[in-house]
């Protein structure tokens, strides 16, 4: 018997550990997409909504935002990695994952990931050297200047020399071109993230076999929130950057913090001010698309009643009431929305607001990866999906909560070591002609 | 070089190069060296004969090394038990490896329900497998091509470059396919196509007792398989979907999802 039981546990295929299921399901029947693929969209979204941020500034020349811009665009930069991650956490032969780059097979909508991607991540790149090629010449020339450099000053200097890619002229008429070139390539930028989220609405939106997921809608529904989470992660995380850099301006702790024309506790606070308010505004118009639309899709489904309906209904109404329309729509959207609509807001109730949207962003994902699974393809059965938080092994720490927690935790830590050679806040903002 | 030179260079140059391309659709090597263009395998399930002793789940399980504890299968069979106030139960305990040994309805979380057999309308059991659809979602889905069809009309998996993503498992709309436990790649019935190819039925097939599941090439108008399913009244499962499936149904109940 117990043999009996050490080789079961020895033989749980994937998806058995944190499936549940009830009534009829088929047996092969599990939920294999699990919380790594919730993450997956939640992560492009935050990618292509921060880089859409950055955009109103750099094309549509919305001139107040323009330090927030700077800082989502380094932002989308660190996350840019971080969107892959999720999927090679999921595969089950992660170093076959540079099969999709490198022979994809083009009917599948899988297979347009490494080229999105690469396009996306170009642009990206070539976005921030545009804007940070002349401080990087700069920084470079200064480097190179200074007498008896220290090991690490050495380090920098190879560095920013490398970054400047050999394109030293920095005259008024070549910034000037940057700046042209940098517009350009925002411009182009905000269709290929708006594609890049797209696809990835895209890939669960074609499954024909997935009652909940089928819908043309499904891209668009992942465009409108994905903005909508990027634009609130990058107020959230921009205003806790202030309070740092506003700490250190007090107790000069930092280099930057002790030099004679460092900003002011009080300047940083005001910047802080008008970068939140006008970029709230913008969070307030997404909100409002992508929940329409969400919303339009739950009537559309009510109101047709086809087939799926009624075990459709059983998932949204009764087993995911709370997750639905309690977390989600509540705590996730009218919560917030109301926070900052109210008169009289105020920075520190639109960080809330934006916490509490990134959480309504997160649920909605949830609900769509985990609630597609949630019913059995038979119609006659539930699955119910239980997240690992002790991992007793690699697959249920992968797929678990420290997995998910890892991916959350990739993009801050890429942004500390970005943050010191592309600083995403420069004082260089008086010079710069726009 | 002038530019009109060069343009009228470059065209020459392209028109000469689609030529031999043009040349390759002519004599597409798939035709050509396809070995046996003449066979298209399907499935026929009648489910007025089958009574779920599972010998077909444990033969397939056997001969295509799918560990018998494992939760998953490439076959399985469905019991179907309609009661006289109108209410439905299905169940497929284990996939019926060992069959429909125990009376009672498996509720899933460990949970079984009795039916008073005098309350019992109708009752049958349903076998199921991989459809070998003639326009499969699954490969469509693909994103490395590791699944395929065959030109005999099978589709099958390349053990050595799934790459694991599930997507032709979430594609699938009869769940068939699932994670090989120790494999850690996709696996789905192949109609056991390496004994297919040696003219061999598929294990399945050669273990059901009561010739509930057959196979033919539906190719050969002479084929008995081909003239059940052109002469017989025969139903596919979900053909709302637009996949063409493989297998056709003698006996099918419009509940059979």
């Amino acid at each position: 018997m117990v043999e009996q039981v050490a080789q079961h546990a020895a033989m749980v295929v994937h998806g058995e550990a944190w499936t549940i299921k009830e009534l009829f399901t088929l047996p092969n029947e599990y939920i294999y997409w699990s919380i790594q693929i919730v993450m997956y969209p939640f992560m492009t979204g935050l990618v292509a909504g921060a880089f859409v941020l950055s955009s109103l500034y750099h094309v549509f020349g919305v001139e107040k935002l323009k330090e927030i811009a700077r800082f989502s665009l380094v932002f989308s930069f660190a996350l840019l990695p971080v969107a892959m991650m999720p999927l090679m956490l999921h595969l089950q032969q992660p170093f076959r994952g540079i099969h999709v780059l490198m022979t994809p097979h083009f009917t599948s909508a899988i297979s347009a990931f490494g080229i999105v991607f690469l396009t996306y991540a170009s642009i990206v790149a070539t976005e921030i050297w545009l804007v940070y090629r002349k401080y990087f010449v700069e920084t470079a020339q200064g480097l190179m200047a200074m007498q008896n450099r220290s090991n690490i000053d050495s380090f920098r200097m190879m560095v920013f020399q490398a970054l400047t890619l050999g394109a030293w002229d920095i005259s008024e008429e070549a910034v000037e071109k940057d700046h042209k070139a940098c517009k350009i390539m925002a411009g182009i930028g905000i269709p290929v993230a708006c594609f890049l989220h797209g696809y990835a609405g895209f890939i669960f939106g074609s499954v024909k076999a997935n009652a909940l997921w089928m819908t043309p809608l499904m891209p668009v529904i992942f465009i409108c929130s994905a903005v909508v989470s990027g634009v609130a992660l990058c107020i959230l995380t921009y205003v806790i950057v202030q309070e740092i850099r506003k700490y250190l301006a007090r107790s000069k702790m930092a280099r930057w913090a002790r030099e004679a024309d460092a900003p002011k506790a009080e300047e940083l606070e005001a910047v802080k001010h008008t970068e939140v308010m006008i970029s709230s505004n913008y969070l307030l118009y997404f909100m409002i698309a992508a929940m329409t639309l969400e919303i339009l899709d739950l009537i559309f489904r009510g109101y047709t009643q086809v087939k799926s309906w009624d075990i459709l209904r059983e998932v949204i109404m009764e087993r995911d009431f709370t997750k639905i329309f309690i977390l989600q729509y509540t705590i996730g959207n009218l919560v917030p929305f109301i926070m900052m609509i109210l008169p009289g807001r105020t920075v520190r109730r639109t960080t809330i607001a934006t916490v509490l949207v990134l959480f309504g962003v997160f649920m909605m994902r949830y609900n769509v990866v985990i609630g597609g699974q949630a019913f059995s393809l038979s119609f006659s059965g539930f699955m119910d999906y239980h997240l690992p938080i002790i991992p007793h092994d690699l697959e249920t720490f992968k797929e678990g909560l420290f997995g998910a927690l890892t991916v959350i935790a990739t993009p801050f830590i890429l942004f500390y070591f970005i943050n010191m050679f592309i600083p995403a806040f420069l004082k260089e903002e008086e010079k710069a002609p726009h | 070089m002038e530019r009109r030179e060069f343009l009228q260079k470059c065209i020459m140059v392209v028109v000469g190069a689609s030529v031999p391309v043009s040349a390759l659709t002519f004599i597409d090597p798939k035709k050509v060296f396809a070995a046996n263009p003449d066979i298209q395998w399907a499935f026929l399930v009648d489910t007025n004969k089958c009574v779920g002793c599972g010998f077909c789940v444990k033969a397939c399980k056997t001969e295509n090394d799918i560990p018998f504890e494992a939760h998953v299968s490439r076959t399985w069979v469905e019991r179907y038990v309609y009661t006289k106030d109108d209410k439905r139960y299905v169940d497929s305990p284990q996939a019926a490896l060992h069959g429909f040994i125990d009376s009672r309805i498996d509720l899933g979380r460990g949970e079984f329900k009795e039916i008073d057999p005098k309350n019992v309308g109708k009752a049958f059991f349903v076998p199921k497998l991989c459809n070998h659809c003639s326009s499969p979602a699954c490969t469509q889905v693909c994103p490395v091509g590791a699944t395929y069809k065959t030109d005999d009309g099978v589709v099958l998996v390349d053990r050595s470059w799934c790459i694991g993503c599930g997507y032709c498992i979430m594609a699938c709309p009869y769940g068939a396919r699932f994670f090989h436990p120790v494999k850690h790649v996709v696996d789905k019935c192949t109609f056991c196509y390496h004994r297919l190819s040696k003219g061999l039925d598929s294990a399945c097939v050669n273990a059901c007792p009561f010739k509930a599941r057959r196979m033919g090439n539906i190719h050969d108008p002479n084929d008995p398989i081909t003239q059940i399913i052109m002469n017989e009244r025969v139903g596919v499962l979900k053909d709302e979907f637009g996949t063409k499936p493989q297998a056709f149904y003698i006996g099918l109940a419009q509940e059979v999802r």
